[in-house]
């Protein structure tokens, strides 16, 4: 028993007759030998961590190169002062992304989802459906098993670290992963969650990983935004009706093929992309005397 | 397939799962196969976590590793000045290793009671490590599992005694591996188990004849 493909949770939820999540914490029993209570507390400890990691937020905190901080503030001062272009929830979405991702680079307590670098897009989307009280605890974590559940058959598919396939394959499965919590959330079916997830993951194949200097913080912080917005409109898209021409699996696995033609310079070794513009040096040349110094 | 706990997860210090939340299980594992409190640390710094490390904390996570803390430990980013504050000394160098993963890191390590350890450790990706040298020889083990770490002389029938040990105990093996430096000299014993290994038993696997020393990782709680 084992989470290998999108196809093989579908072809589970029919002949057991189970839901999405439930199919998913099955198989975590049965792999880590506990039981459906431990398992269902173990996600819900998971959860309460996400949430303290943007309750416990601060805008003067700055992470090592000091690039980073005090955006998240930024955004929520905006919203308070006037009318947001996205609206009350994605305003609450981009803020929520900046914060979490502004936290970890800050060397706070986070959830990595599926990694450190892409910790923001999960509780950008869930934080605001929670606190607006949109969904209960309940819903949350089960949504959760949802989003690992997808996440679970990319890593083994495809790839969730930067260093072997991109951005694509971080802030990417994030969104994926979000883009499917969110479709069970608001009650879609097992086809539209695959759907969801496969549209945002097409949306960002390609995305490189070109962090500046080498830290997780530009443009690491701003994608995981993109991730969580993208996430919205997938699983918006996939609840209409709207279905992805590309089968689920298929694009997962293309996701892993981008990823192996990425050239090196573009999957996290900061020696391309955005890590190797005039300011991308600059930045480097300059934390590089102050480590001599 | 992967644990859905290290897709959603771990809890951690941020801001690298494999240079931060790694990092500190690198520590932790050395401490721990030390045995004891850790008073004087030489760790030299690989590959990226040379390049890169100081500015994703790796150099604190490390220290806070040495000083017992787990990758969800809000005390990280201070480790520098806890550990001033516990007496644990420790320098950093830039090593220069053959074959070895990018994010890799030495550290020797020193005890209050003395003991000595080598310990070569590679951060391997969403917070997971993998050791990879002890004392001068090649092991591999991720602390995934509680793990039993025992040197003792290259004479028949240790490795038996060992287990028994451990069998008695009600102890499943996961995985296992022994190896020497040269025959006839001092041998390494890991041992990956299942369940937790009681003091006790530890007691008796010490005593064993040819033993000079067990060690033992307990596995972070989930």
């Amino acid at each position: 028993m084992a989470l290998d493909s999108m196809q093989e949770i579908f072809d589970k939820i029919l002949a057991e007759n189970k839901p999405f999540w439930q199919v998913v914490r099955d198989t975590d029993v049965e792999e880590r030998q506990v039981t459906a209570e431990a398992s269902f507390e173990k996600m819900r400890v998971t959860w309460r961590a996400m949430l303290e990691s943007v309750d416990t937020y601060r805008a003067d905190r700055r992470s090592v190169s000091g690039l980073v901080g005090g955006d998240a503030q930024r955004m929520w001062d905006y919203a308070a002062a006037r009318e947001t272009l996205c609206g009350p929830y994605l305003q609450e979405v981009i803020a929520t992304a900046l914060c979490v991702a502004e936290s970890n680079a800050c060397m706070r307590r986070i959830v990595a989802a599926p990694t450190a670098g892409a910790c923001g897009v999960l509780p950008a989307v869930l934080v605001p459906l929670f606190r607006r009280g949109s969904v209960d605890e309940e819903q949350i974590v089960r949504a959760l098993y949802v989003s690992a559940g997808i996440g679970a058959v990319i890593g083994y598919r495809a790839s969730i670290s930067g260093a072997s396939g991109g951005c694509q394959a971080e802030v990417g499965t994030a969104a994926a992963m979000a883009a499917g919590a969110l479709v069970d959330l608001r009650g879609g079916t097992p086809e539209q969650i695959g759907h969801a997830a496969a549209m945002a993951l097409k949306n960002l194949l390609g995305l490189v990983c070109d962090p500046v200097a080498g830290l997780v913080e530009v443009p690491c912080v701003k994608r995981n935004v993109i991730g969580a917005v993208n996430a919205v409109s997938a699983a918006d898209m996939a609840l209409a009706g709207i279905e992805s021409r590309v089968p689920v699996d298929q694009v997962i696995d293309c996701m892993g093929a981008v990823g192996r033609r990425l050239p090196v310079e573009l999957r996290e070794t900061s020696l391309g992309g955005l890590a190797a513009t005039p300011f991308g040096q600059s930045v480097k040349a300059g934390l590089e005397k102050e480590r001599r110094a | 397939m992967l644990d859905i706990f290290d897709i959603l997860g771990p809890v951690m210090v941020g801001p690298s799962s494999s240079h931060t939340a790694g990092a500190v299980r690198i520590g932790r594992m050395a401490r721990a196969l030390l045995g004891e409190e850790v008073l004087r640390a030489d760790i030299g710094l690989h590959g990226s976590f040379a390049e890169t490390g100081q500015g994703h904390g790796t150099d604190r996570a490390l220290v806070a590793g040495l000083l017992g803390m787990k990758p969800d430990d809000l005390g990280i980013p201070e480790s520098f000045l806890i550990a001033e504050n516990r007496g644990l000394k420790f320098r950093f160098y830039t090593a220069h290793l053959r074959e070895a993963h990018p994010n890799t890191a030495v550290l020797d390590v020193e005890g209050a009671d003395g003991g000595k350890l080598c310990l070569q450790a590679a951060s391997t990706g969403g917070g997971r490590i993998r050791v990879d040298r002890l004392d001068g020889v090649d092991v591999s083990f991720t602390g995934i599992f509680n793990t039993l770490v025992v040197r003792h002389q290259d004479v028949a029938g240790e490795l038996s005694r060992i287990l028994n040990e451990l069998s008695v105990s009600g102890i499943n093996i996961a995985n296992m591996s022994l190896n020497r430096d040269r025959r006839g000299g001092d041998a390494l014993t890991v041992v990956e188990t299942d369940q937790k290994i009681p003091q006790d038993a530890l007691e008796r696997i010490r005593v064993l004849y040819g033993v000079l020393s067990a060690t033992y990782y307990e596995k972070e709680a989930e």
